[in-house]
């Protein structure tokens, strides 16, 4: 992955709309079916496969036989009232839950042909793969430029120039560079929380993965830098598989390919983004979406 | 806003009339329950109206109570800076007068007049020198260990809490008591090993050299040097060890001799005086040896030099010294790691750190500011402390700075225990100026200790 970092394709095709009209909230849906994919391809290839995933926190079960497929290069959206596991889920996919000393799960989850649920699994190596942002913005209290290059900095031994060069390149594909470029060596800390989420979302591309995480990543964001985030999935589903957790429904019809309904640790439903907003099979996710509860 | 005022001050009349009964009522009220109906007398003969209006506590008295607190507030804090101020201005008040750089730099001495603190004085900074660097790795260590390694197992998990719970208590153990506890494992070191006092016993040890020295043949009177006169000088022969059988001269040897250079080698001439003559030239008789005679063993000793059991010296100090603020600086860092948000340690396992990485990197930087205030306010116990270094050291009277580590040494705090309690006024004052010069360092250290931690905390944020 470290080459697709610093190639200079990637650096030429990363420059990023930045314009913040009040039309392109709403245009965002029809813009993403204008454009045309790169890789036909691989449209329809799975990259996380679920087969009969539970999990418990403990005694309690907090997921019931999930069985679905995260399709590689698509926006998979993940929705459902508050304790419905679905952010337990995500967080099964890198592994962050080794934190939680009671967290356990059976099944299968499989990342390519990566057993994810196996204890040998080198979880070091899955979460450069598999990189996370989070709810809250959580910059480093560094400068912007040790954020960005922390995690190149854990993985491989770089000269000044090539960290240079893949901080540039995080920072730009993350519409974020025009607005740090001049204080690179400022405190992460002093910027918005807009900024900062952009940021994190910079070190983590930085590492270089294949599947981006994001656990409800514009909840404590303003409405503007929402717009930011969502444009940015839109930019960066080209090249990253991303799993998305959120409590916005609106969000996951904007910028999601693919929606999965969860209730009380079981999945409800999944299918196209349209499907489900505009044809839901399931009661349960009609009333969901439609705000009868939630 | 006067609308709200004038609201206030009509309900505190008849608040301040309904008072009693109001009290009672409430009373009453919580103990029949919510919803409960009513059933004794007393609440039989109360206004039914007073359940639906809760009466307002009124803006004034909240504000009377604010005021009350905080002329106590200030009072009590009035009354500590008081205190603070009597101590120091009655200490400074005596202590000033006395400051002189005989007090400094001199030896304690039998008049007041010549007597100083400099052995005492090098011996806290070698004492707490030492102390600090076992200390601070093991402290932060164990902290890092169990709030940053808690492991997966249960027993594990277990035994780190019973761990814990040590800790925590040792926190309140009075010094004194691991004075003694120092006694035993640092000084004599449960008598495992031969007293190396002791000249008869095997010892281990290391930055040593021991030497025999000899005197040449000029101030033997058994000798016959003839008229030749020759100036004093000793030689050094380098042996192995303590024990070893000591050295037997013979001509053509080449020895040490100390000379302003350090040592200087010298070729020696060693004669039996019952057989051999003395030779009558100046200069080999200056380098002749009675080999009959018995040298000295005489030692170098590194400032390094250790030995086991560590003895009466700074190692037993500085190590008696740790058991009192190992508690302190291992919670100090705990609580500042657990300051921490876990957000950020999420955020770097999330790019793949391992867990070291991620104490290294995030969490540890993040908590230095708060790790170097425990570890300063330990540090500057650690200065004050008496009661160990009393039990530990026990000679109070040091003439030098300590050379090495296993050195007698004394501290501040028991130079100036020695002086107040010594019956002569004078001494009284030079302990009140030693104790000025022991609060200097005292602040001084903190000082540029808190100046660091501000550069620290100006860097992260």
């Amino acid at each position: 992955m470290s080459s697709t970092i610093t190639s200079p394709e990637n650096k030429a095709g990363s420059q990023l709309r930045t314009q913040h009209d009040p039309d392109s909230q709403m245009a965002t849906v029809h813009m993403r079916t204008d454009k045309p994919h790169t890789e036909p391809a691989e449209k329809d290839a799975t990259a996380i496969v679920m087969e009969d995933l539970s999990s418990w926190y403990g005694s309690f079960q907090a997921l019931k036989s999930i069985s679905l497929n995260v399709r590689k290069n698509k926006v998979t959206a993940f929705i459902g009232p508050s304790g419905c596991g679905k952010s337990t889920l995500l967080r099964w996919i890198n592994r962050m839950n080794d934190t939680i000393h009671s967290a356990r799960a059976t099944g299968n989850l499989h990342l390519g042909d990566l057993d994810l649920l196996a204890s040998t699994t080198d979880v070091v190596d899955l979460r450069r793969k598999v990189g996370i942002v989070f709810q809250k913005p959580n910059p480093f209290p560094k400068s912007i430029f040790d954020n960005v290059a922390f995690g190149p900095r854990l993985h491989m031994k770089l000269r000044r120039n090539e960290l240079l060069d893949i901080v540039e390149w995080s920072l730009r594909k993350a519409a974020v560079w025009d607005e740090v470029k001049d204080r690179l060596h400022a405190p992460a800390l002093g910027l918005s929380g807009g900024q900062q989420q952009r940021l994190c979302i910079a070190r983590t591309i930085a590492v270089g993965p294949e599947v981006l995480l994001m656990d409800e990543p514009c909840s404590a964001l303003d409405p503007g830098s929402t717009l930011a985030i969502e444009e940015l999935m839109n930019e960066l589903r080209d090249q990253y598989t991303i799993v998305i957790v959120t409590h916005n429904m609106q969000q996951a019809s904007r910028c999601s390919d693919e929606t999965a309904f969860f209730f009380e640790g079981k999945l409800i439903e999944m299918n196209d983004t349209q499907s489900i907003f505009t044809n839901p099979a399931n009661q349960k996710t009609e009333d969901y979406i439609s705000g009868r509860f939630g | 806003m006067s609308d709200i005022d004038s609201q206030d001050d009509s309900n505190m009349s008849a608040d301040d009339a309904e008072k009693p009964s109001k009290d009672g009522h409430i009373g009453e009220q919580s103990v029949s329950g919510p919803g409960g109906t009513p059933k004794t007398s007393l609440l039989e003969a109360r206004d039914p109206d007073a359940f639906d209006k809760p009466t307002l506590i009124t803006t004034r008295s909240r504000l009377a109570k604010d005021f009350r607190f905080r002329v106590m507030c200030i009072l009590t804090a009035c009354a500590s800076v008081l205190i603070l101020v009597f101590l120091l201005g009655s200490i400074l008040g005596a202590g000033i007068p006395t400051l002189s750089w005989t007090l400094l730099t001199g030896t304690p001495e039998p008049e007041p007049e010549n007597a100083g603190m400099w052995p005492a004085l090098m011996g806290t900074l070698w004492v707490c020198t030492m102390c600090a660097l076992i200390t601070l790795p093991l402290g932060i260590g164990t902290a890092i260990l169990i709030e940053e390694f808690t492991p997966r197992n249960r027993i594990a998990r277990q035994v780190l809490a019973l761990i814990q719970l040590n800790i925590t208590n040792l926190a309140g153990v009075p010094s004194v008591v691991y004075g003694i506890l120092g006694l035993t494992a640092f000084v004599s070191m449960f008598s495992l090993f031969d007293n190396s006092d002791n000249a008869d016993g095997p010892s281990m040890e290391v930055g040593a050299v021991y030497y025999d020295q000899f005197s040449n043949v000029a101030s033997d009177p058994f000798i016959d040097t003839g008229d030749t006169e020759a100036e004093e000088r000793y030689f050094l022969f380098p042996v192995e060890t303590r024990d070893a059988p000591s050295t037997v001269p013979k001509t053509g040897m080449l020895a040490y001799e100390n000379s302003e250079g350090g040592l200087k080698e010298v070729e020696i001439i060693a004669i039996d005086p019952f057989a051999d003559d003395a030779p009558t030239d100046a200069d080999a008789l200056s380098r002749t040896i009675d080999s009959t005679s018995d040298p000295g063993r005489i030692s170098e000793k590194q400032w390094y030099y250790l030995r086991l059991p560590f003895g009466r010296g700074v190692v037993a100090g500085a190590l008696t010294l740790m058991l009192v603020i190992l508690p302190v600086i291992i919670i100090s860092t705990q609580e500042s790691l657990r300051a921490v948000p876990g957000t950020l340690r999420a955020g770097a396992l999330g790019l793949g750190a391992t867990p070291w990485q991620v104490v290294w990197n995030v969490t540890l930087p993040s908590a230095i500011p708060g790790i170097m205030t425990g570890s300063i306010l330990a540090m500057s116990r650690a200065i004050g402390e008496t009661a160990p270094i009393l039990i530990i050291a026990g000679i109070v009277y040091i003439r030098s700075a300590p050379q090495h580590l296993m050195d007698d040494y004394t501290v501040m705090p028991l130079q100036i225990y020695n002086w107040t309690s010594r019956p002569q006024e004078e001494f009284h004052n030079i302990a009140a100026g030693g104790i000025v010069i022991l609060l200097a360092i005292l602040l001084t250290f903190n000082a540029v200790a808190v100046l660091i931690r501000h550069r620290m905390q100006n860097k992260l944020n």
